[in-house]
């Protein structure tokens, strides 16, 4: 089924074809109705890319990454566990990077919920060191696990996948919904157009039934309003689009006000842009397909 | 050859049923020959346009065979309608003109439809509107013409793709006598160029104004008249 005719259908492009159906251009509320969709669509879309980055560094930290705590109220033997643990893991295969968090550091953590000048009292605080593995290491943090035990057998091992798996469970869901959002969205853009080209059948029933007789073929006639539907589509998505980009732009900035070190991966890159640009594209597309179909339909039903 | 191969126009043992009510054409044989001039005469409801709509293919025969061009259109798959169609020039009763067309866009629909390019269109439209004598009017829209004037924009329209037949429905129905004079030139006219012509009208008045005119007679659905032998099917 060619969408774009060939020869015969030049001249429905040009001015005598626009002449053939006279309704204005941007007439009716068809181009309103598929700029508010491709709108939402846009922000379902997005919210969908933006959570698929997010959760592609959330299971990149979650896979490679524990923290183990020395709880001790002797600091001095708390500090000696802890420095044996970072040499002897660091010596291991498969170990990344090892961080003892230093007590400045520990010290700025809880301040928010301690208060300024912890380091002068008596609080007793725990040891915390950072470990990233190589993700190519598989075992490496079992051997990891086995040699802090094997040091300080109540060292707590905290690995992130288990705090951080609810978090990724939810971020997985999210994302099947701004699917299905966009999904339903293109499906109810689609209905609009079907009708919208019925409306239209019905309004130039008479010019199309001096078309047929005089010999021009389902599709030259399916052509001429398609090209009319593809002009309102892409209109209305190109408005959609932009008046998306300005919520995402916006919230974007309100996200990185927040400051938050796991929000601040809900970024788009340029490739989640382009594919968020491609919408009304895709979505011009699916008008002309709808608006064939149905003029198509309805035509095979005269001789 | 099969007798009436070399006619345009070939119906055998034709009938026509609208809905499930009585055949509105009942056995009809006929053959139109190529570049012949015929009336097709009748009371008003005895299926003249009826037997019309079956040749320039806006109806299907309830039995019968129908062969145009030497093709059975009957079966003719819905695909090669267009093709058949745009041989076929169609004035209708009620003219059919686009509202908001000018004269001159009227005219020039069967050309574009035939894909002929944007600037081959100009000249044989300037050349149609002379002839029908409304080079004067060729953008005024259909309301603003006389029906006379609209007749005539329909003739142009039917002819301007040059038809192998002309079908017209009561070209002269609506207009005073010498309008419909004047139109049956036209068709006279065209006629001398080789175009097979074949009039629907009651106004039997008409008939004697074309010499050599061939005459179908239509009532209550069949043929009533004894045909000429080279308009029976099966001579
Ligand atoms: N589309 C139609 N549906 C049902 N009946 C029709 C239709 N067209 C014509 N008829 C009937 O067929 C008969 C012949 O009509 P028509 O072909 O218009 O005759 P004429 O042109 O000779 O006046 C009439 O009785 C008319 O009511
Ligand atoms: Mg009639």
């Amino acid at each position: 089924m060619a969408l774009f005719g060939r020869g015969s259908g030049s001249w429905l492009t040009s001015a005598a074809g626009r002449r053939l159906l006279p309704e204005g251009w941007l007439s009716g509320p068809m181009p309103w109705v598929i700029a508010i969709m491709m709108f939402l669509m846009v922000l379902a879309a997005a919210t969908g890319l933006a959570l698929g980055f997010a959760a592609r560094g959330l299971g990149a930290h979650m896979s490679g990454q524990i923290t183990i705590q020395i709880v001790d109220a002797n600091r001095v033997r708390r500090d000696a566990a802890a420095d044996r643990i970072a040499a002897t893991v660091a010596r291991l295969p498969g170990v990344a990077s090892v961080h003892r968090v230093s007590d400045r550091e520990m010290a700025e953590l809880l301040q928010p919920w301690l208060g300024a000048g912890l380091a002068d009292n008596d609080l007793p605080v725990p040891a915390m060191i950072d470990i990233a593995f190589d993700p190519r290491a598989p075992g490496a943090m079992q051997a990891t696990e086995a040699a802090v035990r094997a040091i300080s057998p109540r060292a707590r091992i905290d690995a992130h996948a288990q705090w951080l798996a609810p978090l990724a469970g939810l971020i997985g869901s999210l994302r099947w919904l701004a699917g299905v959002l966009v999904l339903l969205m293109a499906a109810a853009a689609a209905f609009t157009v079907v009708l919208a080209a019925r409306a239209a059948l019905n309004t130039h029933q008479a010019t199309i039934e001096v078309m047929h007789h005089l010999g021009a073929s389902d599709g030259q006639i399916a052509r001429l309003f398609q090209r009319r539907i593809a002009t309102d589509a892409l209109f209305g998505g190109l408005v959609g689009l932009a008046l998306a980009s300005l919520v995402i732009y916006s919230v974007g900035d309100r996200i990185a006000d927040v400051g938050s070190d796991l929000l601040g991966s809900v970024d788009l890159p340029a490739i989640a842009w382009l594919i968020l640009a491609l919408l009304p594209v895709a979505g011009t597309l699916l008008a002309m397909l709808a608006a064939r179909l149905t003029i198509i339909t309805a035509l095979r039903r005269q001789l | 050859m099969r007798p009436g191969a070399a006619n345009i126009v070939q119906f055998e043992n034709v009938g026509l049923r609208y809905g499930a009510s009585a055949e509105t054409l009942s056995d009809i044989s006929l053959g139109l020959a190529a570049g012949a001039f015929y009336f097709l005469t009748g009371p008003s409801g005895a299926g003249k346009s009826s037997l019309l709509r079956l040749i320039y293919l806006a109806q299907r025969p309830s039995r019968g065979l129908i062969r145009m061009f030497g093709e059975d259109v009957v079966t003719l798959p819905r695909a090669r309608m267009p093709g058949f169609r745009r041989r076929i020039g169609t004035v209708f009763q009620d003219f059919r003109l686009i509202p908001h067309l000018s004269a001159y866009e009227n005219i020039a629909l069967p050309l574009r439809v035939n894909g002929v390019a944007e600037a081959d269109i100009d000249t044989p439209v300037r050349e149609m509107l002379d002839w029908v004598g409304l080079s004067g009017r060729a953008y005024a829209k259909p309301a603003t013409l006389s029906g006379g004037e609209q007749q005539r924009v329909a003739i142009a329209r039917a002819v301007i793709g040059r038809p192998e037949i002309l079908v017209a429905d009561e070209p002269t129905g609506n207009v005073d006598p010498e309008m419909a004079e004047r139109l049956l030139y036209l068709f006279v006219a065209l006629n001398k160029l080789g175009t097979t012509i074949l009039v629907a009208t009651h106004d039997l008045h008409l008939v004697p104004r074309v010499p050599g005119a061939q005459i179908i007679r239509l009532d209550k659905g069949r043929l009533s008249m004894p045909l000429p032998s080279d308009m029976s099917g099966n001579s």
